[in-house]
């Protein structure tokens, strides 16, 4: 994969292979991407997929077995000390700051990344107001709630400024109004100094309201990259049709016993991708006689990033929503 | 300047500049503050843990070592307090970095541009710094208890960092290298084991090769420095040599957490 000088970073033919329990386990298997300067790219897929082990290696705790990563223009493979100064990374663990107040984390952690105690002082304090985490300052990680926990270490990011984001899955447990709070960050960041994202994400809503583009991982490689609405496309004319049954679904009616081959089904919900024209003829038939009655409640809508996952390939119920 | 300070050559020339790395000492600084504000939040009890477990070896030991200017007083009293040394920077330190180790905290300074000697080092000395109250409460209770002066207390000033030190050196490298958390546990709490049977107990009465394996512990030294300062007369030759081995056993115990750090950071 060439590299255009307006790429932040490019990845190429990155291979990563862990022994498990006797077995080797190709975690990354020959991945490419490309990340432009200034977006906010995702990686989607399950648990399992590879995303964190590329991130692993992206942010030099990892050696990659094979392949080139180029990071602004420095070779990580080689030098993985330099992503340090490069990236800020939010990984998934707290433990190193658990037992620190929320100032205090975010302060020494700017510290640790080169700037003055006054400086880190300073920065701590505006990102703290920023996303609004004044009251809970002065409490210890531990004492906080995982969603207000995962905020305080996105604090810790955001101190002493790096052109490039690096978050792995940041939002976790976060309620509505910390979410905003990070994506807000986030945008103010890309629009007053051209930051870079790397987001790090199997929650499909999150991937289709703030990515710019999307690289879906699977199995250890990218199966597709593309915008969200790219993606989407692969899709296009089909729909999804979610039905809830109150109890057992009536499979005495002939046009629902005709369903429960085709749809995935989980629990008292059942999934089926179809046509708007078949899609409109089952609505017609399940909103009618003994199938209404046994209907809990119905959903038809436009396919979203799950759906074009799936049809890439993906695994069924790995991706949240 | 050091090496990570300087411009990193490029092959292309288009490389975006690196921000500058954490220097050494305010790194360490940084780490040292966080560390003993942490401390203060979540240890002070076991602080008191520490301090309370060397006051009742020394109620024990009262019951069968004559008080007064006797060497067994002397090493009661000394290596009653160092203990509160061993408990906390070799056994609690251990634990701390097993459990940074294997809960994957280590990779939030592994993604900082920190030296590692940094986190060692102010993590070392904030838990050393840590012992401090308790040492001096030990050594002030066990002097009146055993009937030994008190003017010379002062030396727990040199006492506590160099052993410190030694034994904080010893408790991360353990807690580093540990290959399970639950081991890293286990191998401080044996190893304040060892720096209570071989550090309260006076030497002369250990049979040879036990007193071989206390030579081996790094914290003897100090027990040791401390212990000749009861003497009506000092000899202050052998303590400054004995604290001198202490402070030598630190830097190659510290040297060896930092490389520890290194392997399990990478």
């Amino acid at each position: 994969m060439s590299k255009a000088p307006q790429d932040c970073c490019t990845i190429s033919g990155l291979v990563k292979t862990y022994r498990a329990g006797g077995t080797e386990v190709r975690a990354n298997d020959g991945i490419d991407l490309a990340v432009r300067r200034g977006e906010i790219f995702g990686l989607l897929g399950p648990n399992g997929a590879g995303k964190s082990t590329l991130v692993r290696q992206l942010t030099g705790l990892l050696r990659p077995d094979a392949g080139t990563i180029d990071l602004l223009g420095h070779d990580i493979v080689r030098h993985p000390e330099r992503a340090a100064r490069l990236l800020g990374y939010l990984g998934q663990e707290s433990t190193a700051l658990d037992e620190l107040t929320v100032a205090l984390a975010a302060e020494t952690t700017g510290r640790l990344r080169g700037l003055t105690r006054a400086a880190a002082r300073a920065e701590t304090a505006d990102v703290i107001t920023e996303l609004g985490l004044e009251p809970l300052a002065h409490r210890p990680l531990a004492k906080l709630s995982g969603g207000q926990r995962r905020l305080a270490c996105f604090a810790a990011t955001l101190v002493g400024e790096r052109p490039l984001l690096v978050l792995d899955e940041p939002t976790t447990g976060m309620d509505p109004v910390a979410r905003r709070a990070v994506w807000s960050a986030v945008d103010r960041r890309r629009a007053e100094r051209g930051t870079t994202v790397l987001l790090v994400t199997h929650n499909v809503i999150e991937a289709e309201t703030v990515l710019d583009r999307v690289a879906v991982v699977d199995g250890g490689k990218v199966i597709a990259c593309d915008t969200p609405g790219g993606l989407k496309a692969l899709v296009d004319g089909h729909v999804r049709l979610d039905l809830v049954w109150r109890h057992d679904a009536p499979t005495g009616v002939p046009a629902v016993a005709a369903l429960a081959e085709r749809a995935e089904r989980t629990g008292r919900r059942w999934t089926l991708r179809t046509t708007p024209d078949e899609a409109r003829e089952l609505v017609a038939a399940v909103t009618t006689g003994p199938a209404f009655a046994a209907l809990d409640d119905f959903t038809l809508a436009t396919p979203t990033l799950e759906d074009a996952y799936l049809r890439l390939g993906g695994r069924h119920g790995g991706l949240a929503r | 300047m050091t090496l990570l300070d300087a411009p990193a050559a490029t092959a292309t020339g288009t490389a975006a500049p690196l921000a500058p790395a954490a220097r050494l000492l305010p790194a360490l600084a940084a780490v040292y503050r966080a560390q003993l504000a942490r401390a203060k939040v979540s240890r002070i009890p076991l602080l008191f843990v520490a301090t309370f477990q060397s006051i009742g070896i020394l109620v024990m030991m009262r019951g069968v070592v004559d008080p007064g200017d006797n060497p067994s007083a002397h090493a009661v009293v000394a290596g009653s307090a160092v203990l509160v040394v061993a408990f906390v920077a070799l056994n609690l330190l251990a634990q701390y970095f097993g459990r940074l180790r294997h809960t994957g905290g280590l990779d939030h300074y592994a993604t900082l541009p920190v030296p590692p000697a940094s986190v060692v080092l102010g993590t070392a000395a904030a838990y050393a710094s840590f012992t401090v109250p308790g040492v001096f409460v030990t050594a002030a209770a066990g002097s009146w208890m055993f009937g030994l002066p008190m003017g010379r207390l002062w030396i727990l000033l040199a006492v506590v960092p160099l052993a410190g030190a030694a034994l904080a050196g010893l408790g991360a490298t353990l807690g580093l290298l540990a290959p399970r958390q639950e081991l890293a546990t286990l191998a401080g709490q044996l190893g304040m084991s060892a720096a209570l049977l071989l550090g309260v107990l006076p030497a002369s009465r250990l049979p040879v090769p036990v007193q071989w394996l206390r030579d081996l512990l790094p914290s003897s030294y100090g027990v040791d420095a401390f212990a000749l300062t009861f003497a009506p007369h000092p000899d202050w030759a052998r303590v400054l040599l004995d604290l001198g081995v202490c402070g030598a056993v630190g830097l190659a115990s510290l040297t060896l957490a930092t490389w520890a750090y290194r392997r399990a950071a990478h």
